[in-house]
């Protein structure tokens, strides 16, 4: 068989917002997936996760894209790889939702979701993550876990191949001052705090 | 299971202090490589359920009151993966500068005329043959701030999910010949040897008489590391 080679990444731009998330920046075309992740009828604990992307000077950043891939409430991935029957699928919930840091003056990001069930019997809930903008080449990868998760945090066999000192950037912080259950989840590019990202 | 790992011999690293936008942007510590598990082996599921009637016909999808200005194209090619296998049913995700170079996208100032008939977005799916085609205008040239007197060529954003998490790539399609290529740090932050990857082909039969020029452009995405058995 032939053996061919990978396509080359290229950025995604500064202009990718009328083709990848149309509706949220109030262009004439449909998006296939929005900041809500999950409906407000997801079967779950429905959780918002809030956050900013920062360059290497600490400026927030305004146009990223940000895409979410996680498992229902049962850990299970909507996707035919992940055949475990004992884990519920929800047909109605794919799991997947993107958003771009531009539409808010903070250049900010907000998700809602249902929080992922533990996948495999062996990770802790978690999100995975994909970051692209101007200025990537090449996109990146990486994850949310929860704060509130320590006990099955300190177990998962995925933040055990992550330096031990740069794990607290994976995690995303429960916030108690707000109502309902929300999480504070920054991604640093660059710098003291630069987020794990992962090659996969 | 097991996937192939991200290929660095076709992917640009991360920073690539030529295009400067990457100089604050990208990475700096090395990423932690990471066993695949199933969070990586899946990935969202999007096909032919994604897209609407115009959806391909990039020439069509933007119309308010006439044609959109500029020589029409079709795109085609097949997507696969390493060992050349098709990907059917696969989402491609397309957008683009109109004929004038001017993206729709307000943050866009390049004083070059809006298309009001060309919006420069749009989708098609993969057939069973991993075969997918579009219609659309060739995108103008445009100056942008990386350094004195920078112009990108002529290119076609694409976005494509394929099969898993690991698979996921956001590339940009370019035409034979442009002699702006020779001068374009995004393009040249790709490895000297995977570049020509990057640059789709003319295909006169893919040229509808009296209608649009052909452009042929292959896609081939991560996938299973060994090579599978035929089934």
């Amino acid at each position: 068989m032939a053996r061919r080679f990978q396509t080359p990444s290229q950025t995604v731009g500064p202009f990718f917002a009328y083709g990848l998330v149309p509706e949220q920046y109030g262009y004439r075309f449909t998006s296939i997936a929005d900041h809500a992740v999950a409906a407000p009828t997801t079967e779950g604990d429905q959780i918002r996760i809030i956050g900013q992307v920062f360059d290497g000077e600490g400026t927030p950043i305004p146009d990223a894209l940000l895409e979410f891939w996680q498992a229902n409430a049962h850990g299970r991935y909507n996707h035919p790889a992940d055949d475990r029957k004992d884990n519920l699928l929800d047909p109605d919930f794919k799991g997947f939702g993107r958003i771009g840091t531009g539409t808010s003056a903070e250049a900010s990001f907000q998700i809602d979701t249902v929080k992922p069930g533990a996948v495999d019997d062996r990770q802790a809930p978690h999100i995975n993550m994909v970051v692209l903008m101007r200025g990537m080449l090449t996109h990146a990868f990486t994850r949310i876990y929860f704060s509130d998760e320590a006990t099955l945090n300190a177990a998962d066999p995925v933040l055990a191949q992550v330096p031990e000192d740069r794990r607290a950037t994976l995690i995303a912080k429960r916030d108690e001052a707000l109502s309902g259950s929300v999480y504070r989840f920054d991604i640093h590019m660059q710098g003291e705090r630069e987020t794990v990202f992962f090659d996969i | 299971m097991s996937e192939q790992r991200m290929d660095w011999t076709s992917h640009p690293a991360h920073v690539y202090p030529d295009y400067k936008s990457t100089v604050l942007r990208g990475p700096t510590k090395p990423l932690v490589a990471i066993d695949h598990t199933l969070s990586e082996l899946t990935g969202p599921v999007y096909g032919h359920d994604s897209i609407g009637p115009l959806d391909d016909d990039l020439t069509k999808n933007g119309m308010r009151n006439g044609e959109p200005l500029g020589e029409r194209i079709i795109v085609t090619g097949r997507v696969v993966d390493e060992n050349d296998r098709p990907q059917p049913n696969t989402l491609i995700e397309i957008w683009q500068a109109n004929a004038a170079g001017r993206y729709i996208h307000e943050v866009d100032q390049h004083d070059a005329p809006i298309d009001p008939n060309f919006l420069g977005a749009g989708r098609c799916v993969t057939d069973d043959t991993g075969r997918y085609r579009y219609t659309t205008i060739k995108p103008g040239a445009y100056p942008w701030g990386n350094h004195d007197n920078a112009w990108r060529p002529n290119h076609i954003h694409l976005s494509l999910f394929g099969p898993s998490f690991t698979s996921r790539l956001v590339t940009q399609m370019y035409f034979p010949g442009d002699p702006l290529l020779d001068l374009d740090p995004i393009f040249h932050g790709t490895p000297e040897g995977a570049r020509d990857r990057l640059i789709s082909s003319f295909a006169i039969d893919v040229t509808e008489p009296l209608f649009a020029l052909g452009y042929a452009f292959d896609i081939v995405l991560r996938g299973p590391n060994a090579t599978p058995v035929e089934d």
